[in-house]
């Protein structure tokens, strides 16, 4: 009886300890414990966890590889479907995508298919990685914006289809959020993040860094005189938003963009890097997502008191569960229903105080979330050091205003079809350029499906 | 990686830096800022364009020694690289778009301070080249201090050199210059430009406002990404919050809140103590 089985738990590094060092949280299952998380695996003739994942990998079919030991056959059925798979076992929502409909869960516990993808995807480059088959080159160059998710899953099924393909990345290193937003201890950059780039760039795909795309070079350039047949947009969400209260723009107050960039790009807390950054006392992080989470485990792990501060209750927290588990356990603190008023600072401009209000939930909103709404004179204050911004962001309009005949909605985020087709033939889009900000898995989804459609439309042109 | 093409140190602390970047250099205009990096392990510093030329694929930078990564780059010897070299980035300056009707008649004065006398260079030259009046003062604390004093007397219709201890030119500093050359000389300007330590184009700002003169300031700010990333660079202009990198970083100096422009390009500043120091008592 498989399902009697009960879900196998996974190692993990000692809550205290981790909340003084940067190495990875989960250590993730053995051979053993792979096989045996497997063999709960129901085979159901019609999988729900594969309409659940947004790049629809073959669930059932790897997960039956692993229960018998194949784990290279594992391999290769995830990767028809995903070219970052050691990236998704470690920062996809599961509980809300394929876990989330695996019918295991009604009763009990779902099988574990993110630490299974993660196990396979680390087997697999312990032994020297993956070899993806690769179609003959057809001569045609398509030029790819932004080497986050979107970008690279993009480029992925163009070079297997034989396109030649050329990344330009704003940073000094490929990766996109993956990089620069995704902190060492849940997504090591080295072994993970570097080497599944590695793994596109072995397909032929060329990544050139430090080309800003709308200042260095614009779409029109690339379409015109660099001669490229096809431009897909992976640019990113990263504009961050501020709340626009009294104090923040006082020292000691930071988006969580630049909090964490300074952190993971720059190795910040690395003491043979020169990036500064506030090793804070006591910090405040406003908002409930997986940047705010990443915010406030950073800053636990610079030495800081820190406390997450969230308009909602627990239960709407957009962050992944593990997160805000893991959060907890290291001894970050959640002040639930307050939403800050005002940021009052010391006479040298330094930050002293956070102001709040306490929240109530009204009605749901178009999200279908209930929307907070202040209880009036609940002000409380709150000592701090350093307050984060983690309250999202928006895509960065850079692209849209330098591109002749783009479409952008009024969010700024460039409108674009299911496919990935905006309103400018050879113009293509996807991630969160478009959705606005959102996970590392619907960008590879978009980008997949934006490489589909440029190889028709490079298809099509040819027929004219 | 990006090859210097050539180095001269134009003071003890100031060096010049030929770099071979062709996309940046096709892409500059006058106004705009790059960064760059020396290694992997450095800081990403934003350093202003002093010179660029796109058919020799070449800008040019120039850096002052003030912490430790600007140290480094000054370090570099011809012929070496930098890891990274990032630009154009921010908007050029506004007289770029005008037209020549617009810029017709125009007289614009420039007020440059220190190392800040290096990107003022490629907008004289570029404003000479559509052929607008231009005069600049610059100002330093002592003579040796003064960089493209012959760069700019070739390209400027009038330069006027002040320095705080007299060794050079007229005694005193920028804002008493501009002073003399408008209400003792009885020049007009329709536009001033100032652009060199934040203090400076603040007491500019100042001046110029108290003369009637409209004046664009670039704000050299706390920088990481230079792409509207990390707002790091925010800055107060007519009360509204302005990210420098992207929006700017020339602004309407009447409109720019300086203080606290000042006093966030101050927030790394123990970071950066500690960065030349590194105690060892832990």
């Amino acid at each position: 009886m498989a399902n009697k089985i009960p879900r196998v738990p996974v190692r993990e590094q000692d809550a205290k300890a981790r909340a003084a060092n940067f190495d990875e949280v989960c250590y993730g299952y053995d051979e053993s414990e792979a096989v045996l998380e497997a063999s709960r695996c129901l085979h159901c003739r019609n999988p729900r966890c594969v309409a659940a994942c947004p790049v629809s990998v073959k669930i059932p079919e790897f997960i039956a590889a692993v229960a018998s030991g194949d784990f290279v056959t594992a391999s290769s059925v995830i990767a028809e479907d995903s070219s970052l798979p050691a990236v998704c076992g470690r920062v996809c929502p599961q509980e809300t995508q394929c876990e989330g409909s695996c019918i295991l869960g009604v009763k009990g516990e779902p099988v574990a298919i993110g630490k299974l993808e993660r196990f396979v995807a680390d087997w697999t480059r312990a032994r020297g990685g993956r070899s993806v088959a690769k179609a003959p080159s057809n001569g045609f160059k398509v030029a790819v914006v932004g080497s986050g998710p979107a970008g690279l899953a993009c480029s992925y099924d163009l070079a297997k289809a034989g396109y030649d393909v050329t990344i330009f990345e704003a940073l000094h290193k490929p990766g996109g959020v993956l990089e620069y937003g995704i902190p060492e201890f849940r997504l090591p950059k080295e072994k993970v993040v570097a080497a599944e780039i590695a793994d596109v760039k072995a397909l032929g795909v060329k990544i050139e860094t430090n080309v800003v795309v709308g200042r260095t070079v614009t779409v029109d350039s690339l379409l015109g005189k660099e001669g490229f047949s096809a431009v897909f947009i992976g640019s990113g969400a990263g504009l961050p938003r501020f709340m626009d209260i009294p104090g923040e723009n006082l020292n000691g107050v930071f988006s969580a963009n630049e909090f964490l960039t300074r952190n993971n790009l720059m190795d910040a807390y690395r003491d043979d890097y020169l990036t500064p950054v506030m090793h804070a006392r006591k910090v405040v992080v406003v908002g409930g997502g997986n940047v705010a989470m990443d915010a406030a485990r950073t800053a636990l792990r610079l030495g800081g008191d820190v406390t997450v501060v969230y308009r909602r209750t627990e239960k709407e927290l957009p962050a992944r569960r593990e997160e805000v588990h893991h959060a907890k356990e290291e001894g970050v603190r959640f002040m639930m229903l307050s939403n800050p008023v005002e940021i009052i600072g010391d006479d040298k401009g330094w930050v002293s105080r956070i102001r709040c209000i306490r929240m109530e939930l009204g009605e749901p909103d178009e999200s279908g979330r209930r929307s907070p709404v202040p209880v009036p004179g609940s002000e409380f204050e709150i000592d701090a050091d350093s307050v984060i911004m983690a309250l999202g962001t928006s895509p960065n309009p850079l692209i849209a205003r330098t591109t002749s005949g783009l479409e952008t909605n009024r969010r700024g985020c460039v409108v674009a079809d299911e496919d990935g087709r905006t309103s400018r033939p050879g113009v293509f889009a996807g991630g969160d350029a478009v959705t606005g900000a959102a996970t590392v898995i619907l960008a590879m989804g978009a980008g997949r499906k934006a490489a589909a459609a440029i190889d028709s439309y490079i298809k099509s042109l040819q027929k004219d | 990686m990006y090859r210097i093409l050539s180095k001269e140190m134009l003071s003890p602390a100031i060096c010049r830096m030929k770099v071979l970047a062709p996309r940046v250099a096709e892409a500059a205009r006058p106004g705009q800022f790059l960064i760059v990096r020396t290694d992997e392990h450095g800081e990403r510093i934003p350093l202003t364009i002093s010179d660029y030329d796109a058919d020799e694929g070449s800008v040019t930078i120039v850096t002052q020694k003030i912490g430790a990564s600007t140290r480094e780059i000054c370090a570099l010897g011809e012929g070496e690289c930098l890891e990274d070299v990032v630009g154009p980035l921010g908007l050029p300056s506004e007289f770029v778009s005008m037209s020549d009707a617009e810029l017709e008649g125009r007289r614009y004065i420039f007020i440059a301070g220190g190392v800040g006398t290096a990107p003022v260079y490629p907008q004289v030259k570029y404003l000479k080249s559509r052929g607008v009046s231009v005069d600049v003062i610059i100002g330093a604390r002592t003579s040796d201090l003064i960089i493209y004093r012959d760069e700019m007397a070739e390209c400027c219709d009038n330069l006027f050199i002040c320095t705080d201890d007299g060794s050079e030119g007229f005694k005193g500093n920028v804002t008493a210059m501009l002073e003399k050359v408008v209400l003792e000389d009885g020049r007009r300007y329709d536009m001033a430009v100032a652009i060199g330590p934040m203090v400076m184009m603040k007491f500019a700002t100042m001046t110029a406002k108290r003369l009637g003169i409209p004046i664009t300031v670039s704000l050299n700010t706390i920088m990481v990404d230079g792409t509207g990333m990390c707002g790091a660079c925010r800055v107060t202009v007519a009360g509204k919050t302005r990210f420098a990198c992207v929006e700017g970083p020339e602004f309407n100096g009447y409109d720019v809140d300086f203080d606290e422009a000042m006093r966030r390009q101050g927030m790394y500043r123990s970071e950066e103590v500690e960065a030349d120091h590194k105690c060892r008592i832990r």
